[in-house]
């Protein structure tokens, strides 16, 4: 095992990774006012129009939504396992557990991909070729797809997110393989965890907000 | 490093607890009075974030400064929502 190399600023290796802590925490902070404001939003717009986004609600598919949050759930418990095998230096843990973190996901990603185009087939995608089908008595077409606007935005960010973060996993996967990460050294495995951990914590405000109406 | 480490045994614990949450937010979508079913939301929310935040995330674990910073994020967003909200609301 190599000794972590601490750079000249820091007293030692300890001082060195709170640093890291503190910094990867900061990030987040941005990342919460980010998320943040597109909350805001919605939470106005869903305040004058209850009915509308209501009815856009009832388009989302339910089962799908609470399956998606139990496997980021779930990706977030092996994540958090994932940073424990760096820290007892069980490498060959780490790397199963970075590779369950990322195929939890993909799955993740894979069915909003299939609810991202069934909602293309039910012409639920602002535009042009928007189109409320179904009786919804009394409720403006309108607002309805400014839920949708909401829907995407919100959810489309979150999914980039993700992909960010598998694609760091992956890279995590090839140095863990090589050794890279053990009980003195294993702050790129914990700061990737805090991001992960947060993309989930949107995740689990996004769910309530979007599927759950009404 | 000092870092703590957690049991494993407190990570599976916390992921239970986050299901029974979860079971917890579909079955609040009964709660007739539109008010309350979103009270109930955003407070299953809240406690399923706070226990992600304090054992996945480790603040739980954390320097006393890490933990303000963590907490400043929160209260910034809160800045957010009441200024937005109060604008409006005092339109």
């Amino acid at each position: 095992m190599s000794a972590t190399p601490v750079a000249h600023h820091f007293d030692d290796a300890d001082q060195q990774f709170y640093a890291a802590q503190l910094g990867m925490w900061i990030f987040l902070a941005t990342e919460v006012l980010f998320f943040g404001g597109l909350f805001a939003g919605y939470a106005q717009y869903r305040y004058w129009y209850p009915e509308a986004f209501a009815a856009g609600s009832g388009h989302l598919d339910l089962v799908l939504g609470t399956l998606n949050t139990t496997v980021l759930l779930g990706s977030s418990l092996a994540m958090a396992l994932a940073v424990r095998a760096a820290q007892t230096s069980h490498t060959r843990e780490l790397v199963r557990l970075l590779i369950a973190t990322i195929a939890l996901g993909t799955v993740f990603l894979g069915v909003k991909a299939y609810e991202y185009y069934h909602k293309w087939h039910e012409h639920l995608i602002p535009g042009q070729s928007f189109q409320l089908e179904g009786e919804h008595a009394g409720v403006a077409e309108g607002p309805v797809e400014l839920f949708f606007s909401f829907y995407f935005a919100m959810t489309g960010v979150h999914a980039l997110h993700m992909v960010i973060g598998i694609a760091i996993l992956g890279t995590l996967v090839v140095r863990a393989r090589r050794g890279e990460f053990h009980g003195d050294y294993f702050t790129p495995v914990e700061m990737t965890g805090l991001y992960w951990h947060l993309v989930d914590i949107v995740w689990v405000f996004l769910f309530p907000f979007l599927y759950l109406i009404g | 490093m000092s870092s703590h480490i957690v049991q494993k045994r407190v990570y599976y614990q916390v992921f239970g607890a986050l299901l029974v949450l979860l079971f917890l937010t579909v079955a609040a979508t009964a709660i007739e009075d539109p008010t309350w079913g979103v009270v109930a939301a955003v407070t299953i929310a809240v406690v399923k974030a706070t226990l992600i935040v304090l054992f996945f995330m480790h603040l739980a674990y954390s320097a006393p400064v890490v933990r303000i910073f963590a907490c400043s994020a929160f209260v910034w967003l809160f800045f957010l929502f009441i200024f937005t909200a109060s604008d409006y609301l005092t339109r």
